[in-house]
C-alpha cells in the first residue's frame, strides 16, 4: 500500500470530518456549544497536525513520484480510482492548510451566532482542502475542488460583513464558472486517455491542438482561483467581507488551489501549450503585481489593502511558475507558502482590530504603535515579510522568481520585480496608517495590546516566516525532486533531441 | 571565529535590548546593548590583528537549481577593515546614544535597533557572495527606516522615511536585477567564483534594448544603480537630507559613518568585475564627480545644522565613487574610512549642540556658543578642518589623492571629475565655515529661554567624541602609507583588484599646480566664509538678494523634489485612484455585474439559504455530486 501500510492521508483528510460531526451533535444553549465546539476543532485540527508533521519526518525526499499513495478501486465502471499520495510539491500545501486551519479557529473566537455551523463548517473545508492537495486522481481532485467552495461560501455568506451575500455569491459565481470549464477538460480528458489517474495524465502526449483548449478550460479554472489578473475582481470583495478566520483561509490556502492546479495539471501535461501561453502568462503576471500595486495603493480599508496585496503576489506566482526554470518554479511554490503564512499573519492582525470593536478604515486608524507596541511589532514584521526583506521567507521567493525570469527575459524579470518598489509603497502606507502618526480617534488609546490568545496565532506564523527565510533549505529541498522532473520532462517535450543531448552528457 | 563574534555580538546586544527589557528591566537591556557591543568591538580588533583568513562558512542559505548561496563571513582585508571601523563607530555611538537618548521614552528600543544595525552592517561587510550583501543591504536600509521614522507621531518622520526607503528600494531593486543577471552568467553568486571567471566573461554580451552589449557592463550598471540608491547619489540621493528627522546619533552613524558608505564599499567590492565594464566606470565618475559638486552647491545655503553636514555626506560620498571610476579603489577606501571618522564626529558635535540648544537645529538661531561649549567647539572643529581638508588632518590625504587620482587618469571624465571635485573643494569649505562660524561665533540669536538653558553635553557624550576626534585628526597620517601609499596592494592583497592602468600608479604625474589647487580653493572657501559671516555679516543677505534666481535654485536644492513630487509620486497617486475606481470597479467588473440578473436572484435566495442548515446544503452538494457522476456514465 505505501511506506507506512497505513492510509495516513486518508486519515489526515477525514478526521476533521468526524470532528464536524461530533461538533453537529452537540446540543445545549448557544454559549456552551461555541465554546466546545471550538474545543473541539481545534483539538481535531491540531491532531490531523501532528499527523501532518509525521508524515514530513516519514517523507523521502529524494523521490520526484507519489509518496504514502492510497489506491482502491472506486468507481470502476468508469475507471475512475480512490488515489491518495504526496509528493515534494503537495507536502507542503498540505501542512500549510494543517498549519493555518487551527490558527483560523483560534482567530474565531468573535463567532458567537451558530458556533456550531461555523465550526462544522471549518473543519469540512479542511477536510476538502487536505483531499483536494491530496487526490492524485483527477475525479477525486475535481470533487474536493468543487467541494471546498461549499463551506467558503457559507462562511462568508453567513459569517461575513454588511456585503456578505454579495460577495459570497460573486465568489460562488465566480469560482463555478470557471471550474465548469475544467470539468469539459476532465470529461475530455478521461474520454481520450481512458484514465484519470494524476501520474499517468501528466505524462500523457496529448495533440498540440487540444493542449491548446485544455488549456484556456485550465487557464479559466484555476486563473480564477488563483485570482489571475482580470479574473481577479471576486477576491477583494470575498476577503473584504468574509470573517477573519474564513479570510485566513481564502487568502493563505484556497488562494494556493489555482497555483497548484497550474502547476499539477497546466505545466506537466500541457507542454507546448504552456509554452506558447508564457507571453501570455507573463504578460498577466506583470499586469498584476504593476495594476494591482496601484489598485492597493488606493484603497482605504486594511483588509481590502491586504487582499490587493495578496493579488500582487500571485502576479509574482504565476511568472515563476511560466519560467519552466528551476528556480522560477521553486520560487513560486515557495512564494505560495510564504505568502499563505505572511498573509495569515496579516489578517490576523487585521483582526486583532476588529475584535477590539474597531472598524478597519485606515483613515479611523493610527498611533497604535504607542499602547499596542507588541502588536506593531507583529504587523511591521509581517509587513515587511509581506514586502519581501531578506530574512524573511518573502524574500526567497521573490528573489528566485526574479533570478528564473532573468534567465527567460530581463524585462519579465524587472517588471516582475517591480513589486519591491511598488510593494513597499502601499505596505508602508499601510503601516503608517495603523501604526503612527497620532491617535485618529481618541478611544484608540484605550486599546489593548495583544492577549495570550493571540500571541498564539502570531507567534507560530512568525518562527515560520523567519525559518522559511533564514534557512528555507528544509523546504526547497522536498522541492528539487519533483520539479527537477517536471523542468526535464518539459523541455524533454518541447524539444526531444535536446533533452536527448542532455541526458546523454550526464 | 574573532570574525563571528564581532558580528554576532551586536544582534544578541538588540535582541536583549528590543525584547528581553519587561524581563531585566530599563537600564540592564541598555547595558546589555552597550556590552555586547563592547564585546564586537574588541573582538573586531582581534579579528583585525589576527588578519586575513579563509571565509568562514555557517550554512547554506538555500539550494536551488544552482543558486546556492550561504551564510558564511569574508575575512579578507577589504572586510576586516570594514568590520573594525563599522564595530568601533558603532560602539562609540552607542555610548554616546545613552547620554543622548537619556530623556527618551524608550529608549531601549532605540538600542535595539543601532544594535540591529550594526549586525546587519557587519554581515554586509563580512558577506562572501552577494545575495549575503544583499540580505545586509536590505537590512541597514530596514533599520534606516525604523530609525528616521523613531519619532513615529512625527508626520515629518513618516513622510522621510516612507521616502527613504522607496527611494532606496529604487536602487535595490535595479541591484536585485544585477545579482540576478550575475547569476545567470556565473552560475553563482560566490565572489570568489565571479572574480575568477569575470575575465573570461569579458567578451560575452547580452541583448537588451535590442542591441548586444557586454554583459559585464550591464551588471555593473545595475549593481551601481544600487550603489546610488544607498549612497545617496544624484537623481537617487532625496530621500537623504530628509532622513534628517531621525535622531542624531543615528545620522552619525546610518546616515553617515556606515550604512551610506556601503554603496561605495560593494563597488569596491566588486573590483574586479568592476575593472572589465569601462563604460560603467566613466558612470561612475561621471555620477560621482556630479554628485560631489551639486551637493556642496546645495549646502552652502541650507539653515538646517544637520542637513548642511547631510549634504556634506552626499558630496563626500561623491568623492569616494570619483576615486572608484578611475579604478582608485584603495583611495575611495581611504576616504570612505576617514570620512567615516570625521563625519561621525561632526555629527555627534552637531547632536550635542543641538542638545545644549533645547533641540534648535535653526544654525540662524545659534551663535555664540563658542564660550558656552567649548569642548564641543574643539571637537567641531577638528572635524570640520577634517572635513574642509587641511593638512595634517585625515580629509586631506584622501580628498586630495582623490582628485590627484582623477586628474591622473587622464580621460576626459577624470579632468571632469577633478574639476568637479575641486569646485566642491571650495563650495566644502565655504558651507563647514560658515556653518562652524554661525552656530560657535558673534553673538547669540537664539530665545532668551534657550540661551538659560544651554549646557555642555554629560562626560558620556563628550568621551566618544574625544575619540573620534583622535582618529578625524590622525587616521590620515596614520593609514596613508598602508591604505595608498607603496605597499598599498601587499596591504590590501587580492581583496582589491587595482587594474594595471588604473589611476592608483600615476597619482604622483601631476604637476604640483594641480596638486596644491584644492588645498588653496579650499582655503579661498574659507576666506570667502569669514568675509561673509565675520567681517561683512550683512553681505550674505544683500547677495541672496541679488542673487534671487540661484539662492532660490539652491535653496530648493536644484527643484528635485518638486520635480519628482510633479512627475511620480502625484501621478501615482491619481494613477492609483483611477486604476480602481476605474479601471477594477467598472472595466474589469463590468463584465460579471453584466450579468447582474442572476447575481441578485442568486443573493434572492442566498438570504434564504442563511436560515437553512447544514443538512441542506450537504444535499445541495449531494445533488452537485450526482449530476457529475451521471454526466460521467452518459458520456461513457
Amino acid at each position: 500500500m505505501n511506506q507506512l501500510g497505513f492510509p495516513i492521508l486518508s486519515l489526515i483528510t477525514y478526521l476533521p470530518l468526524l470532528g464536524a460531526f461530533i461538533i453537529a451533535t452537540l446540543s445545549g444553549d448557544e454559549a456552551k456549544i461555541a465554546c466546545r465546539a471550538r474545543a473541539i476543532a481545534l483539538g481535531f485540527s491540531v491532531l490531523v497536525l501532528v499527523l501532518g508533521v509525521y508524515v514530513w519526518t516519514q517523507f523521502n525526499t529524494g523521490i520526484a513520484g507519489y509518496q504514502f499513495v492510497e489506491a482502491m478501486p472506486w468507481l470502476s465502471g468508469i475507471n475512475v480510482e480512490y488515489r491518495m499520495g504526496v509528493d515534494g510539491i503537495s507536502l507542503f500545501l498540505i501542512l500549510l492548510t494543517l498549519v493555518l486551519t487551527p490558527i483560523a479557529i483560534l482567530s474565531s473566537n468573535g463567532i458567537k451566532t451558530r458556533a456550531r455551523s461555523f465550526f462544522a463548517a471549518m473543519l469540512l473545508l479542511e477536510t476538502m482542502t487536505i483531499g483536494m492537495f491530496a487526490a492524485t486522481d483527477f475525479v477525486l481532485f475535481y470533487i474536493f475542488f468543487e467541494a471546498v467552495l461549499l463551506p467558503m461560501y457559507l462562511i462568508i455568506g453567513v459569517w461575513g460583513g454588511e456585503r456578505r451575500i454579495y460577495a459570497a455569491v460573486k465568489f460562488f459565481v465566480f469560482t463555478l464558472a470557471g471550474s465548469l470549464f475544467m470539468l469539459l477538460a476532465l470529461v475530455w480528458i478521461w474520454r481520450h486517455l481512458g484514465t484519470t489517474n494524476i501520474a499517468v495524465i501528466t505524462h500523457a502526449a496529448i495533440p498540440a491542438h487540444a493542449q491548446m483548449w485544455l488549456f484556456l478550460a485550465f487557464l479559466a479554472a484555476f486563473g480564477v482561483k488563483a485570482a489571475v489578473w482580470p479574473l481577479h475582481t471576486w477576491l477583494p470583495d470575498a476577503y473584504g467581507e468574509a470573517p477573519v478566520p474564513g479570510t485566513i483561509m481564502l487568502a493563505a490556502v484556497l488562494s494556493k488551489m489555482g497555483a497548484y492546479g497550474f502547476l499539477r495539471f497546466a505545466l506537466p501535461m500541457l507542454p507546448n501549450a504552456s509554452y506558447a501561453a508564457e507571453p501570455l502568462m507573463f504578460t498577466l503576471g506583470v499586469v498584476a503585481v504593476i495594476y494591482i500595486s496601484y489598485v492597493a495603493l488606493a484603497q482605504t480599508d486594511m483588509k481590502r489593502m491586504i487582499a490587493y496585496s495578496s493579488v500582487a503576489h500571485m502576479g509574482v506566482i504565476i511568472i515563476g511558475l511560466f519560467t519552466f526554470t528551476v528556480e522560477g518554479i521553486e520560487g513560486a511554490l515557495f512564494q505560495m507558502l510564504s505568502h499563505g503564512l505572511v498573509i495569515a499573519g496579516l489578517f490576523i492582525c487585521a483582526g486583532i482590530l476588529t475584535a477590539r470593536g474597531q472598524g478597519l478604515t485606515l483613515k479611523n486608524l493610527g498611533g497604535l504603535a504607542s499602547n499596542m507596541p507588541v502588536f506593531a511589532a507583529a504587523l511591521m514584521f509581517f509587513t515587511l515579510a509581506n514586502m519581501g526583506l531578506p530574512g524573511t521567507s518573502g524574500f526567497i521567493g521573490e528573489i528566485l522568481v526574479i533570478v528564473g525570469a532573468l534567465k527567460v527575459n530581463f524585462w519579465v524579470s524587472l517588471l516582475g520585480g517591480a513589486g519591491m518598489v511598488l510593494g513597499v509603497t502601499y505596505s508602508l502606507v499601510l503601516v503608517r496608517a495603523v501604526l503612527f502618526e497620532k491617535y485618529a480617534r481618541p478611544e484608540l488609546a484605550g486599546l489593548k495590546d495583544l492577549t495570550g490568545r493571540e500571541y498564539a496565532m502570531l507567534l507560530p506564523l512568525a518562527v515560520l516566516v523567519m525559518w522559511l527565510g533564514v534557512y528555507p533549505s528544509s523546504f526547497t529541498h522536498a522541492f528539487d525532486a519533483p520539479i527537477n522532473a517536471l523542468v526535464q520532462a518539459h523541455s524533454a517535450a518541447l524539444n526531444p533531441h535536446m533533452a536527448l543531448a542532455m541526458v546523454t552528457a550526464k | 571565529m574573532f570574525t563571528l563574534i564581532a558580528v554576532f555580538a551586536p544582534l544578541v546586544g538588540a535582541i536583549l535590548a528590543g525584547i528581553a527589557r519587561p524581563f531585566i528591566g530599563r537600564a540592564a537591556s541598555l547595558g546589555a546593548s552597550v556590552a555586547f557591543m563592547l564585546v564586537s568591538a574588541l573582538f573586531a580588533i582581534l579579528a583585525y590583528r589576527a588578519g586575513v583568513q579563509a571565509p568562514l562558512h555557517l550554512a547554506t542559505w538555500f539550494h536551488v537549481g544552482g543558486f546556492t548561496p550561504d551564510w558564511s563571513l569574508r575575512q579578507d582585508q577589504l572586510s576586516l577593515v570594514m568590520v573594525l571601523m563599522v564595530s568601533v563607530v558603532s560602539m562609540l555611538i552607542h555610548i554616546y546614544s545613552v547620554g543622548y537618548m537619556a530623556h527618551d521614552k524608550t529608549p531601549q528600543r532605540f538600542m535595539s535597533y543601532i544594535s540591529l544595525f550594526t549586525f546587519a552592517m557587519l554581515m554586509l561587510v563580512t558577506a562572501n557572495n552577494l545575495l549575503q550583501l544583499f540580505f545586509g543591504w536590505e537590512g541597514v536600509g530596514l533599520v534606516s527606516y525604523l530609525l528616521i521614522n523613531y519619532w513615529y507621531d512625527r508626520k515629518a518622520a513618516n513622510d522621510a522615511a516612507i521616502k527613504a526607503f522607496i527611494v532606496n528600494r529604487v536602487g535595490d531593486l535595479a541591484f536585485a536585477v544585477g545579482i540576478a543577471l550575475v547569476y545567470f552568467t556565473f552560475q553563482s553568486t560566490q565572489f570568489d567564483v565571479i572574480f575568477a571567471g569575470a575575465a573570461a566573461h569579458a567578451g560575452q554580451h547580452y541583448t537588451l534594448f535590442g542591441t548586444s552589449l557586454p554583459v559585464l557592463e550591464i551588471i555593473a550598471f545595475l549593481l551601481f544603480i544600487g550603489a546610488m540608491g544607498k549612497s545617496a547619489q544624484i537623481v537617487l540621493h532625496t530621500w537623504l537630507a530628509d532622513a534628517m528627522e531621525g535622531p542624531t546619533p543615528i545620522s552619525a552613524l546610518i546616515h553617515a559613518a556606515t550604512m551610506v558608505a556601503a554603496g561605495v564599499f560593494m563597488i569596491v567590492r566588486m573590483s574586479p568585475l568592476i575593472n572589465l565594464a569601462p563604460e560603467a566606470m566613466s558612470f561612475i565618475t561621471f555620477i560621482g564627480a556630479t554628485t560631489a559638486f551639486f551637493a556642496a552647491t546645495i549646502g552652502c545655503v541650507q539653515n538646517d545644522i544637520k542637513r548642511v553636514i547631510a549634504y556634506s555626506t552626499c558630496s563626500q560620498l561623491g568623492y569616494m565613487f570619483l576615486a572608484a571610476g578611475v579604478g582608485a579603489y584603495p583611495v575611495a577606501m581611504f576616504h570612505l574610512i576617514n570620512h567615516a571618522l570625521f563625519k561621525a564626529l561632526l555629527f555627534l558635535s552637531a547632536g550635542s549642540v543641538i542638545h545644549a540648544m533645547s533641540d534648535e537645529q535653526d544654525i540662524r538661531l545659534m551663535g555664540g556658543l563658542a564660550g558656552k561649549l567649548p569642548f564641543t567647539c574643539a571637537m567641531m572643529l577638528i572635524g570640520s578642518l577634517a572635513l574642509i581638508a587641511i593638512p595634517p588632518f585625515s580629509g586631506y590625504y584622501s580628498k586630495d589623492a582623490i582628485l590627484d587620482a582623477a586628474l591622473a587618469a587622464h580621460t576626459g571624465m577624470g579632468t571632469y571629475g577633478w574639476v568637479c571635485g575641486t569646485a566642491a573643494a571650495g563650495l566644502t569649505a565655504f558651507y563647514t565655515s560658515r556653518l562652524f562660524f554661525l552656530v560657535f561665533t558673534g553673538k547669540s540669536r537664539a530665545p532668551k529661554h534657550v540661551q538659560d538653558h544651554v549646557h555642555e553635553s554629560p562626560a558620556v557624550m563628550l568621551v566618544p567624541l574625544l575619540f573620534l576626534a583622535i582618529g578625524a585628526f590622525g587616521s590620515g597620517i596614520a593609514l596613508k602609507p598602508d591604505f595608498i601609499g607603496a605597499n598599498f596592494q601587499s596591504f590590501w592583497g587580492s581583496s582589491i583588484a587595482v587594474a594595471a592602468n588604473s589611476a592608483m600608479f600615476h597619482m604622483e604625474d601631476i604637476s604640483s599646480l594641480a596638486k596644491m589647487a584644492p588645498l588653496l580653493v579650499g582655503i579661498f572657501g574659507i576666506l570667502v566664509a569669514v568675509l561673509f559671516y565675520l567681517l561683512v555679516p550683512s553681505l550674505p543677505g544683500r547677495l541672496s538678494q541679488s542673487l534671487s534666481p540661484v539662492y532660490k535654485f539652491l535653496l530648493h536644492k536644484w527643484y528635485f523634489d518638486e520635480l519628482y513630487d510633479a512627475l511620480l509620486v502625484r501621478p501615482s497617486l491619481k494613477l492609483a485612484k483611477f486604476v480602481w475606481r476605474v479601471g477594477d470597479e467598472q472595466v474589469i467588473d463590468g463584465v460579471p455585474k453584466g450579468l447582474a440578473a442572476i447575481t441578485s436572484d442568486a443573493s434572492a435566495q442566498a438570504v434564504k439559504l442563511q436560515t437553512g442548515s447544514i443538512a441542506l446544503y450537504a444535499f445541495v452538494m449531494l445533488i452537485g455530486l450526482l449530476v457529475f457522476v451521471s454526466l460521467f456514465i452518459w458520456v461513457k
